[in-house]
């Protein structure tokens, strides 16, 4: 069988949605979020090399590296917010991000 | 097709090349310094920095427009205008943040840093005219601003709006590239031109279409924390000291609602049935929700993210209009909020009890007694946010909603005004807090020169607005006047 591009949009499609069901269902570690942010980002690089490819067009790859490259200062930003947390609140199970409600 | 690269192109970004380059070398100065010497000093370089850049951005307005390094960046008055707005309420920011930063413990050189280079990215994806350099652009915005949510290191609260205003920007960020991606592969480009170009070739009644266009609005309208998109406001503005709440409530609004503004008259301005409908359903939200949610608040920063979320509801009902008087009501509205938040922020930046910066709204009582000048000042900033008459605020509301009016949007509009009366409520209530009850425990204010300026100058707009309509209301519209592309 040949993989053609509706196979990769599948994927990514699926991976995307796993990444955002992962933010709101996960019940326990701020980390998991952290990894399902980076899934839902990797899984729009899938679609951007699958369209760069199918349309020859090499502009979704360079979209791909600075994706890839933001990615990288988001979650370094994201650990450095959540390690700030820590040392105040002891805790980064999500029930603890508890202390702004209204 | 072979990139070039002319030098005079770089002539035309000075107010970014100003603002990036500046931040990184304050940076640099701010390392070699002492606290907090470095955060005094950076801080006054900063001011004279953005009012730099403030002058280079007034110059640009006029010129030609220009599509620079291969279409990538535009330049007309729409950017020009908006980078303005933004820079504007940079300078407020700063010349707020100063005194008050101090008394919350977070005086370092960092912040004043950190602001500017949201700043430039905010104005890079004002002026974007391709998909990449708006989510560049966006995201040095939002990674400096979940910084600034969290810059008290060591208060739980401020930890915990900095790691849920994260969390939702990281998602939100996720939600609007998956949308650009799609975009990408049935445009065939991220270019906003050649977007503009393949809608009006192939007038796509697709399903996908639609789904793009979903997702990039609501990545969108998490930024601008429309309904029901909006979860993290209320929380970020209570948790993050009120120094940044008031950043937040004032710059980067302003710079995702010129981006939509942008983005719907440009590379979409074809798909007007499918983004308006979307838009229509997220003013409508967020008119109700910042309406009805606010009247049971009693913290007041918590009641100024409702009242945000209200007023973003009514700033894109310009936008649905989709006409350029309806843009230019759309600016002149943002215009005429940012002036108001400041000089909210201004007086409430000023008002401490017992050391800390007022929260509650019972903390506003006896102080039209006890300092009736302050007061009167709040009086009328919060007049003008409700919309009385002859108060600025009523003119920004009555532009955008005679824009809808005009484009056949009655029922939305007649929602708007029937919201903004709830609304009214809650800015009133806190004005009988201030003069008919009474406390045993009073506030103090602890002066700051700089944010008396900030007041002055807002209450000059506010009040003075009514007799000199004119400037501002062509200004708006020289920014959408735009000449042929």
């Amino acid at each position: 069988m040949e993989i053609a591009l509706s196979h990769y949009l599948i994927l990514a499609g699926i991976l995307f949605t796993m990444g955002v069901f992962g933010i709101f269902l996960n019940r326990k570690n701020v980390i998991v979020i952290l990894m399902s942010v980076e899934l839902m980002l990797l899984a729009v690089n899938i679609n951007f090399v699958a369209f760069s490819t199918w349309l020859n067009d090499i502009n979704g790859q360079v979209f791909t590296l600075f994706i890839l490259t933001v990615a990288a200062a988001e979650a370094a930003i994201g650990l450095a917010i959540l390690v700030v947390f820590f040392r105040n609140k002891g805790s980064i199970a999500v029930e603890d991000i508890s202390e702004l409600k209204g | 097709m072979t990139p070039v690269f002319h030098q005079y192109e770089l002539g035309f970004i000075w107010p970014e090349l100003l603002m990036a380059c500046g931040a990184m070398l304050l940076l640099v100065i701010g390392v070699f310094m002492k606290e907090p010497k470095a955060y005094r000093f950076v801080l006054s370089l900063s001011v004279l920095l953005v009012a730099a850049t403030a002058y280079f951005c007034i110059k640009s307005i006029g010129v030609n427009p220009q599509e620079l390094f291969n279409g990538f960046l535009t330049i007309n008055n729409l950017t020009q205008s908006g980078k303005l707005l933004v820079i504007t309420g940079i300078l407020f920011s700063l010349l707020l943040m100063n005194k008050s930063a101090e008394h919350e413990g977070f005086a370092r050189f960092e912040v004043p840093v950190l602001l500017l280079l949201a700043g430039t990215g905010m104005m890079l994806m004002i002026s974007a005219s391709n998909l990449l350099g708006l989510y560049v652009g966006l995201e040095l915005q939002s990674l400096c601003l979940y910084v600034l949510a969290a810059i008290r290191r060591d208060n739980v609260r401020a930890a915990e709006a900095g790691l849920k205003y994260f969390v939702l920007g990281a998602l939100s960020s996720g939600l609007l590239l998956f949308g650009i991606s799609l975009l990408y592969g049935i445009a065939g480009s991220t270019d906003y031109e050649y977007i503009e170009m393949f809608l009006a070739k192939n007038p796509v009644q697709d399903i996908a279409l639609t789904l793009a266009l979903v997702f990039v609005l609501a990545g969108l309208a998490f930024k601008i924390s429309a309904v029901p998109f909006h979860m993290w406001t209320p929380d970020v503005y209570e948790g993050a000291p009120t120094t940044i709440t008031a950043i937040f409530a004032m710059v980067p609004k302003i710079a995702a609602i010129i981006l939509i503004m942008r983005l719907v008259s440009e590379p979409l301005a074809l798909a007007v049935s499918e983004w308006q409908q979307i838009l229509i359903f997220l003013a409508g939200a967020s008119m109700l929700v910042g309406a009805v949610a606010g009247v049971v608040q009693t913290n007041i920063k918590r009641l100024l993210a409702y009242s945000s979320i209200g007023n973003m509801g009514y700033a894109l009902l310009g936008i649905i209009a989709g006409t350029q008087a309806g843009m230019s009501a759309t600016l002149v509205y943002m215009l005429l909020y940012m002036v108001m938040t400041a000089g909210l922020f201004a007086v409430i930046l000023q008002l401490y009890k017992d050391g800390v910066i007022i929260e509650k709204i019972e903390d506003f009582a006896g102080l039209g007694k006890r300092y009736p000048v302050f007061a009167l000042a709040i009086t009328l900033v919060l007049f003008s946010i409700a919309g009385i008459p002859p108060l600025a605020g009523f003119f920004g509301k009555m532009v955008v909603f005679n824009a809808a009016v005009a484009s056949g949007h009655i029922a939305l509009a007649i929602f708007g005004v029937l919201t903004s009366v709830v609304a009214a409520y809650y800015y009133l209530r806190i004005i009988k807090v201030m003069y008919f009850e009474t406390a045993e425990n009073h506030v103090a204010i602890l002066r700051s020169l700089s944010a008396c300026f900030v007041l002055v100058v807002t209450l000059a707009v506010i009040a003075g607005f009514v007799f000199a309509p004119d400037h501002i209301f062509i200004f708006a519209r020289d920014a959408l006047a735009l000449p042929a592309r």
